[in-house]
């Protein structure tokens, strides 16, 4: 074997330090093959080597929750023995060189990572940033990862429920998809990676390794430049079709005991997953690359080792069980081989055509990863907005910012994605957060994606602080307890002290919002490096929440129901407008402080929410969030087709009133003559609760502007369509 | 009811309308593996579900057609059996010759999702004869190969010969289909195509119970 060099490193994205770091942990020069495993193991995306310490702060226990970070993905218990497994995962550099199979393969592998621990998955949620909407290159990625994203999950069987989509000039060279799995799985039959014991069969499944996908890992630790697209062969190809059948063969291998261990073959393939396996469960392995299924011939070990073929998996199955898991996978029609067995060495030993090709302890490349605590610098904070203009009629105001890219309508998107498929589907999107029946029970799940970037580029720590609180919000507003989140963070190069700081403070914000809710933090992935020419995204900390509701009859929805009806809003209202999306839309300004977070509200408002939601009191509710409390009454008008009039306190300004964006607070209609009680009932609770209005007639009639539903209806469905169809 | 639901690699409704048929008949339908022993004729429905039989790479259902099953069933159907052929089911069934016609692409070029109204348009078969005729039902579509095609004279044939059940009201054709074609028969009236998903509008928690009656005709004209 020849020896690798310092240039070979280089080029794989290591650094001259982490080069002489690999000498000195394997007390050798390591050859081609070893450089390419090591550069991998060590990369951003699989190592975690900037952001881990900081993680590491992050709330992540509660009596519900049976797994946190460190494997394939999170698990909480929902009672009755049942379990969520559930995760979130971008895929954001590929999916911005080659948008359809970018997303697809982000929605396959997260999948698998669900499927990997046992559970089949019920959901599927995605968080999208493009850039500018009228970027030459925007309509083409909007409708490539879409049309990925449901090729791939439609073909699953699996309903795509709920999502979030952003436009932001910051995101012109670096789109982010974000793509969250939730599963349904036996508190008793959870699987994990451990691969423990020696002697034990080491089993390869599922699609045959070809040559596609190579260097991903690494292409998705570094920036973007100008040649970017020359990376289209790093974009694996998904076949969706091969991954419904991995998923029934493995669940109907699981349903018997022959598994040790599984993980899937995600970001560096073969590599990653027998490493992990070995290293988590404190033993070796030794893989024989001949029997490995290739779809090439001639394909190096250097190729199977970094391939990043999709829908493949690694087990660790008991002696003797062979046979009978392989009977189940020629059932399914898919490749099943033997190509190694667990060892006592510690090391992962590699053999090909009769020569070791690899021989590295495990240890080395997991534990002795390098790992940085990146210098970061405090961001500055933006001057706090002075009074901001009155827009010369509200009407125009609210029908410019619910026809505006960040507000108007996602049918077209959600249009394409199956959303009924399961037959458990109680709320699809449109409303706060996506209601999924537990099959066979009266429980649901509630299942929300949310992070205000403008806000967290403006104050990293407090942006963070209300992502996580604003999908708290929505899982409330549907009537469901709160239970756990997945993170996802989307950063630029962690090796500018700014982004740093950005990063830092995020997980800062993460934590204490989580602490104080009680939310705690059970699987994630960081996405660094996401620039393009030195220029960063806006910092993006996705939080994706899951919630439980006992009956799921009970869940609250955004529609008006009837006429007469009173609205209240539950939570102060200052009017705040910093960074608002009036300021951005109306004035073209992105400024201010994003709104305060006051986490002891945020609680109390939404306790209270819910014990109203659960009393049956309400009819209709929604959390106030982008575009302040109209927007939301127009929401919810447009959703039941009711209009609304409504009355201003006589000391608020009516814009400040209207488009504030103040967090803690949720719309909510109520019959008339339950309103003064919840308003009595508000007061006890230490709760502002405010009568502002009547739900009926067919427009909305505010501040002296009356504004006809169709005119709303017209600007809410017709941006998204337009920008679209516009070829 | 002694129903069949036939899951091909890549099938994935088949839970769906298994519940549906349960719920309506009270037993729960046979789940046969394709490639298991075939299909004998002691079942008195067979089903077709939705899903992406072998992931509709070449043709949606082509591939299905040609499984060896898939001999057994059309024997079944030309001795009178019935068959409900649903979204993916509907293609097989069309691919396999035992319905005219073809499904293309959408004419939008987009997989379409969401809740469409058809009209019941023959109310004298085993799989509609709950419903009134002109009767309109709220359902939902996914599929991307939802377009249905045949030559003037086939349509015509069906329309005369009454054997257009579901028609698209007008603005609601989420495909391109030719004449708002939602669902077609056999002539011999025992073999029902459709894209739409009636089995997923069969539970008022999840919006509409206007496939239940489908469900409930079958039931009652099997039992």
């Amino acid at each position: 074997m020849t020896e690798a060099t310092l240039d070979q490193a280089l080029e794989h994205g290591l650094s001259e330090d982490e080069w002489k770091r690999i000498l000195r942990v394997l007390n050798r020069t390591p050859n081609f093959t070893e450089l390419g495993i090591f550069s991998v193991m060590w990369s951003e995306h699989c190592s975690y080597k900037s952001s881990r310490v900081h993680l590491r702060t992050l709330p992540t226990k509660a009596p519900w929750v049976i797994q946190g970070p460190g494997e394939n993905a999170g698990v909480i218990d929902i009672g009755d023995g049942q379990a969520i497994v559930f995760k979130m995962e971008s895929h954001n550099h590929p999916s911005y060189i080659e948008p359809y199979q970018g997303a697809a393969t982000g929605v396959g592998g997260i999948m698998r990572d669900v499927f990997t621990m046992g559970a089949r998955p019920i959901a599927m949620l995605n968080a999208l940033r493009f850039g500018e909407p009228d970027h030459p290159k925007t309509q083409h990625l909007v409708s490539g990862v879409v049309a990925g994203i449901g090729g791939y999950g439609n073909c699953m069987g699996v309903p795509t429920v709920a999502g979030e989509v952003n436009f932001h000039r910051s995101y012109n060279g670096n789109i982010l998809v974000n793509a969250m799995c939730v599963g349904l799985a036996h508190t008793d039959k959870i699987f994990k990676s451990a691969a423990e014991g020696a002697g034990n069969p080491v089993v390869y499944v599922g699609s045959k390794t070809g040559r596609d996908g190579i260097h991903g890992a690494t292409m998705a630790s570094a920036e973007f430049d100008d040649a970017s697209e020359e990376k289209r062969p790093t974009v694996q190809v998904g076949d969706p079709f091969t991954e419904k059948l991995l998923l029934e063969a493995c669940l109907e291998l699981m349903a018997t005991d022959a598994i040790i261990a599984i993980q899937d073959m995600g970001a560096a393939g073969l590599t990653s997953s027998s490493c992990e396996m070995a290293d988590k469960g404190g033993s070796g392995i030794e893989l024989d690359l001949d029997k490995v299924p290739c779809r090439e011939t001639g394909m190096t070990a250097y190729e199977m080792m970094l391939s990043e073929s999709q829908e493949r998996m690694l087990m660790v199955l008991k002696p003797g069980r062979e046979p009978e898991a392989e009977r189940i996978f020629q059932k399914w029609e898919l490749d099943f081989a033997v190509i190694g067995v667990t060892t006592d060495t510690k090391r992962l030993v590699l053999k090909h055509k009769g020569e070791t090709v690899a021989d590295i302890p495990v240890t080395a490349l997991a534990d002795e990863a390098p790992l940085y605590e990146r210098p970061w610098e405090e961001p500055k904070h933006p001057a706090s907005l002075g009074a901001a203009p009155a827009p010369k009629d509200v009407g125009d105001a609210l029908i410019k910012l619910i026809g505006s890219p960040d507000l108007a309508s996602r049918r077209w998107i959600y249009e394409q994605y199956d959303t009924t498929i399961m037959g458990n589907t109680v709320q699809r999107p449109g409303g706060d957060a996506a209601v999924i029946r537990i099959d066979g029970t009266n429980k649901g799940i509630a299942l929300k994606c949310d992070v205000t970037p403008r806000y967290v580029e403006a104050d990293p720590y407090v942006g963070a602080m209300q992502a996580v609180v604003e999908t708290w919000r929505n899982i409330t507003a549907v009537g469901a307890t709160p239970l756990a989140i997945t993170d996802n963070l989307n950063f630029g190069n962690p090796q500018r002290p700014e982004i740093m700081g950005q990063f830092v403070l995020a997980v800062r914000g993460i934590g204490d919002a989580c602490r104080a809710l009680d939310f705690p933090v059970v699987s994630g992935n960081v996405s660094l490096y996401n620039e393009t020419n030195g220029q960063a995204i806006l910092p993006t900390p996705t939080i994706g929440g899951v919630g439980l509701m006992a009956d799921v009859s009970r869940h609250a929805s955004v529609a008006f129901k009837a006429p007469s009806e009173t609205i209240l809003v539950i939570g102060q209202t200052k009017g705040h407008l910093g960074q608002s999306l009036y300021l951005r839309e109306m004035h073209g300004r992105e400024e201010g402080s994003p709104p305060p977070i006051d986490l002891k509200a945020e609680r109390r408002n939404g306790e209270f929410v819910r014990s109203l939601i659960a009393a049956g009191h309400t009819t209709a509710v929604h959390d106030i969030s982008d575009g302040g409390l109209l927007v939301a009454v127009a929401e919810m008008a447009l959703a039941g087709n009711i209009g609304a009039e409504l009355h201003l306190p006589a000391e608020a300004t009516p814009h400040a009133f209207l488009f504030g964006e103040d967090q803690a607070r949720y719309v909510l209609t109520v019959s008339s003559t339950m309103a003064d009680r919840i308003v009595a009932e508000a007061a006890k609770e230490q709760v502002p609760a405010l009568k502002v209005g009547a739900t009926g007639g067919a427009a909305i009639v505010v501040a002296g502007s009356q504004i006809p539903l169709s005119r709303l209806q017209d600007a809410y469905e017709g941006w998204l369509p337009k920008l679209m169809d516009a070829a | 009811m002694k129903a069949a639901v036939v899951v091909f690699p890549g099938s994935n409704r088949e839970h769906d309308v298994a519940k549906a048929l349960e719920r309506a008949s009270g037993s729960a339908p046979k789940l046969i593996w394709h490639g298991d022993a075939g299909l004998d004729d002691k079942y008195d429905l067979i089903v077709l579900p939705g899903g992406f039989s072998y992931g509709d790479y070449l043709r949606c259902g082509a591939m299905a057609a040609h499984s060896p099953i898939t001999r057994d069933i059309i024997r079944q159907a030309s001795s009178g059996t019935p068959v409900l052929g649903i979204c993916n089911g509907f293609q097989i069934l069309t691919e396999t010759g035992l319905l005219p016609g073809a499904l293309m692409r959408n004419a939008s070029l987009k997989f379409a999702s969401r809740y469409v109204t058809m009209r019941v348009e023959a109310t004298n078969t085993m799989f509609t004869s709950r419903y009134k005729a002109g009767q309109e039902l709220s359902v939902p579509v996914a599929h991307g190969d939802g377009n249905y095609f045949a030559d003037d004279e086939t349509l015509d044939r069906l329309e005369d010969e009454g054997r257009v059940a579901f028609r698209y009201v007008k603005g609601q054709n989420p495909n391109g289909a030719s004449r708002d074609i939602a669902g077609i028969l056999n002539a011999k009236r025992n073999v029902l195509g459709l894209m739409p998903h009636p089995e997923n509008a069969t539970d008022p928690l999840l919006g509409s119970t206007d496939g239940k009656a489908l469900f409930d005709s079958l039931a009652s004209a099997i039992s």
